[in-house]
This record gives structure tokens, C-alpha cells and sequence, in this order.
């Protein structure tokens, strides 16, 4: 019997917080954007609803958004914990979170159509394990919705079109497309993860993993940070807005991070993060004493 | 901020326009993805009386049942609605719609079947599934529950100003279009 034993209701709890409370780094995120929108009807009306909705949601413990999306989870594990028990426990606690309603019942059988009615399925929760040598188990998720997920992309470079070329400057073409594709349909404004390199696989995992860094962190790389503040500052020009209403607040942040690549191949992968940006962590010690990250 | 009652009039939908806002009192129905595919396989007597002069709300919602079997929505915010754009003009024709409460507005098919037939896209504000819910006091009835699972079932439900923005109007206006030619202005200007 070990402290990681049982840590079914610490992961219901750990759910429920990202479903239902939104990070103090994205409210302050939203808050600067509807000072930005003040004379601007429809703007700043959608962010104002988006903040009431996240007191309300918070207040009332409910889902911040009824599409509760995917819970993508990365555990960092002590050596010796039983990864295969872990992800029992964290797909029982998926099944308690959707009966207390923090999730919605979101698995369909892709071939039957049928919803599974309890969460999980195959694939879902996708889940990620690191060993590490540290002493504790940490636990960092977020829950992907669905609407924006679609307006995620992955671009092949070099890419004609968009004269988009293999180095940074052909990376910024790309994404800003792909920010105008999105339009408001990702549920603007929105957090772009996005991985440079790596392959189809890689990519899109890395770029989902950008979306745990603070909003307002720098990356360690010079040339990465340069970029994600013009992308952010140029993704915001082409106004497209709040729920696509039109409007300065298109994107809250732009994180982007590298992969080494094969010759052949050179990957943009974007991830779009809708406003409802749910994200959360816990630190579980080897008593099994659990402190909150976020 | 106007009120409009449900069900609703060709006449009265006619008078909206792109940027109105306006709170939605009365009945309504949900549908997404599954239950539009299913409404244009057949003729769907069953839910035509709750679907004539009213509006769909693209909508998968969290659902509660209640001790009595009655049911309260959790959380009811909207769903991208650009996926039921092959579906959606009809389904307002055949079924006499005369509105889509949704997020990220539809294209030309829509635009046009907005038209012909006298109805709005209502943009509601996405992710806001508290507000929204809370404009919504009573789930009358479900059809295809079982079969479409809580997410996809069609629900029948009573809302209480439930508030949207008029993005697609009934004389051939978009916001969705004016917003995303200025977002391509720009985006060139960007690219060179």
C-alpha cells in the first residue's frame, strides 16, 4: 500500500476545479481585453458575458463551458508507481466527474454513434506519463473542447500558397492563416499552442503542452519569445474579435515551442484554445497530502 | 434590447438586422450534428409542432435528472454551428424554423435559405453555459434520447430572455462575411 494507491477522488477534485474554475492568469488575460473593447457594443458585451459566466461558474461549481471537451493529462511519477494503476484511477475519476456533472458524458463510439455514457472511451482521457526523480507525483490537465479543436492545423512547409518557407519568417505566415481561418469559431479569443517540428504525431502533442505555461510567461528561447509577441500583436490586428463579433481581443496568447524534425519534413502544428482556457495541476507528496498548483 | 416572443412570425423575424441584440422568451428545440442528419432522412412528424415558427439552438448540454424524471439543464451553451451548413436551409424549410441560435455563424447555403424562407441566425455567446443555462427554467420533453445519447437528443425547453445577437439577418446581411473580408484585408497587408 503506497501513498498513489487511491487517488481516485483527488482526480474528481482535480476535474472539477479545471471544469468549473478558470485560472487567475486567463481572467486577467480576458479582463485586459475588455478594457481594450470599451467602445466597441458587441466585443465588449461578449466579454463581459464570458467573464459573469466564469464567476457563475465558479460560484456554482458547474462546467465553465457544457462542451467539457477531452481531459488531456500529463503525470509526472515517482520511480517505482504503477502507471497502469494510475490510469485506472484517472478514468474511474472521468466516470465520477460526469455522474457529479463537471463533465459532460462527451465519449462517442466513432463507429457506432452511440455516446458511451460515462466519459471515457477509446483514447479518452489521453493521458501522459513521465518518470522523474523527484519524490512526488504531479498531475497537470486540461480539458480540450471541441469547437476549437477543429480549427486546429498542421501545415506541411514549405507551403506555396502562403509563401511560407522552412524558417521563422515562413512559421508566422502560416499561423497568422491560420488564425484568420479560425475566424470566432474556436470560441475567440482564443490561445494558440503551436509546435515547430517534430512529426504528426510529436506536434501535436507538444503544441497541446504549451497551453500548461502562464499566459503571460516568456519563452526561454530569444527568437520563439520575438515571435509569439508579434503573432499575438498581429493576430490581434486582423480583427476578427470576441465570438468573431469583430474587435481588438482576438487572441489572449501565442506559446509556441520546438521539436527536432526529419530532413524531409518541416511541421507548423497549431492548437487552438478557446477563451475558456481550463487548465490545472496538483502536486501529490508521498504521504498522499495533494497541494494545488493552480 | 429587444424581447421577442417564441413561436414568432415571418413578419416579425423580417424586422431584425445584423447587430441587434435580442432576448428570446418562449419555446424552442435543440438540435446538433446527429439530430440534422436525421431530420433530412425523413419527414419527422414528431417534432414538427415543436419546431414550426420557433428557432433550433445548436446545443449540447449537460443534463440533470431530476427524482421526479423531469430534467434541468447544467450547462447550455452553444455549439459551432458551420457543421450543419449542408443541412441547415432545409431543415428551416421543411420543418418551418424561423430562426438558428448557434456560434461562428454558417455560409451562402444558410444565407440564402434565411432568405427565402423569412428566418435569423442568433449568434449566442460561446463557452457561456452558466448564463445561458440560466435563461433556460424548464426542459419540457426529449425525443431521441436513447438512441442520440444527452449531448445530440433534440430537447424541448422553455427559455426566459435568452440573450443572442442577430449575426445572419432574413435580407441577405452577415456579419460573419463583413468581419472575415476585413480580417483578409488585413491578413494580405500582413503577408505582403
Amino acid at each position: 500500500m503506497t501513498a498513489y494507491d487511491n487517488l481516485v477522488e483527488t482526480f474528481v477534485e482535480l476535474i472539477r476545479r479545471t471544469s468549473t474554475e478558470l485560472p487567475a492568469d486567463v481572467i486577467q488575460a480576458l479582463e485586459k481585453g475588455k478594457a481594450e473593447e470599451q467602445d466597441n457594443g458587441l466585443a465588449d458585451k461578449a466579454i463581459a458575458t464570458i467573464l459573469d459566466n466564469i464567476e457563475l461558474a465558479r460560484t456554482t461549481s458547474a462546467p465553465i463551458c457544457q462542451d467539457t471537451g477531452t481531459p488531456v493529462v500529463w503525470i509526472h511519477h515517482p520511480v517505482g508507481v504503477s502507471t497502469r494503476k494510475l490510469a485506472a484511477d484517472f478514468t474511474r475519476a472521468v466516470e465520477l466527474a460526469t455522474e457529479r456533472k463537471y463533465l459532460r458524458p462527451n465519449a462517442v463510439d466513432t463507429l457506432s454513434g452511440r455516446n458511451t455514457g460515462t466519459g471515457h472511451g477509446r483514447g479518452i482521457p489521453f493521458l501522459h506519463f513521465e518518470e522523474w526523480d523527484e519524490p512526488r507525483l504531479e498531475v497537470r490537465m486540461i480539458l480540450k473542447g471541441g469547437g476549437s479543436e477543429n480549427v486546429g492545423a498542421q501545415y506541411r512547409l514549405p507551403d506555396t500558397p502562403l509563401k511560407a518557407g522552412r524558417d521563422l519568417e515562413g512559421v508566422r505566415r502560416v499561423v497568422l492563416d491560420a488564425v484568420f481561418q479560425a475566424q470566432g469559431k474556436g470560441c475567440a479569443p482564443g490561445v494558440l499552442g503551436v509546435c515547430i517540428g517534430g512529426d504528426r504525431v510529436s506536434a501535436f502533442e507538444m503544441s497541446k503542452r504549451q497551453l500548461l505555461r502562464p499566459i503571460e510567461d516568456t519563452n526561454p528561447i530569444p527568437e520563439l519569445a520575438e515571435l509569439e509577441a508579434r503573432l499575438l500583436k498581429e493576430g490581434n490586428e486582423l480583427g476578427v474579435g470576441p465570438m468573431g463579433f469583430g474587435g481588438k481581443t482576438t487572441l489572449l496568447a501565442v506559446k509556441m515551442g520546438v521539436l527536432d524534425r526529419l530532413p524531409a519534413c518541416y511541421f507548423v502544428t497549431v492548437t487552438y484554445m478557446c477563451w475558456a482556457d481550463r487548465k490545472a495541476a496538483v502536486s501529490i507528496d508521498e504521504k498522499g497530502e495533494a497541494t494545488w498548483l493552480s | 434590447m429587444a424581447e421577442l416572443k417564441l413561436p414568432v412570425s415571418e413578419e416579425e423575424i423580417r424586422k431584425l438586422k445584423v447587430g441587434d441584440f435580442v432576448e428570446l422568451t418562449g419555446r424552442m428545440i435543440t438540435g446538433r450534428d446527429t439530430a440534422h442528419s436525421w431530420l433530412m432522412e425523413d419527414v419527422r412528424e414528431e417534432v414538427m409542432p415543436y419546431m414550426k415558427d420557433t428557432v433550433i439552438y445548436h446545443c449540447g448540454p449537460v443534463v440533470a435528472e431530476n427524482e421526479d424524471g423531469s430534467y434541468d439543464f447544467v450547462a447550455a451553451g452553444p455549439t459551432t454551428s458551420i457543421r450543419e451548413e449542408p443541412y441547415q436551409a432545409d431543415v428551416i424549410g421543411r420543418y418551418g424554423l424561423r430562426g438558428v441560435i448557434g456560434k461562428g455563424g454558417m455560409a451562402e447555403k444558410t444565407l440564402a435559405g434565411l432568405a427565402e424562407h423569412g428566418a435569423v441566425y442568433l449568434h449566442a455567446i460561446g463557452g457561456a453555459a452558466q448564463v445561458l443555462a440560466r435563461a433556460i427554467p424548464k426542459v419540457e420533453r426529449v425525443f431521441m434520447l436513447d438512441e442520440f445519447g444527452v449531448p445530440e437528443a433534440m430537447w424541448v425547453i422553455e427559455v426566459d430572455k435568452f440573450p443572442v445577437v442577430v449575426s445572419m439577418d432574413s435580407h441577405g446581411g452577415s456579419l460573419h462575411d463583413e468581419v472575415e473580408a476585413g480580417a483578409k484585408s488585413k491578413l494580405d497587408e500582413l503577408l505582403g
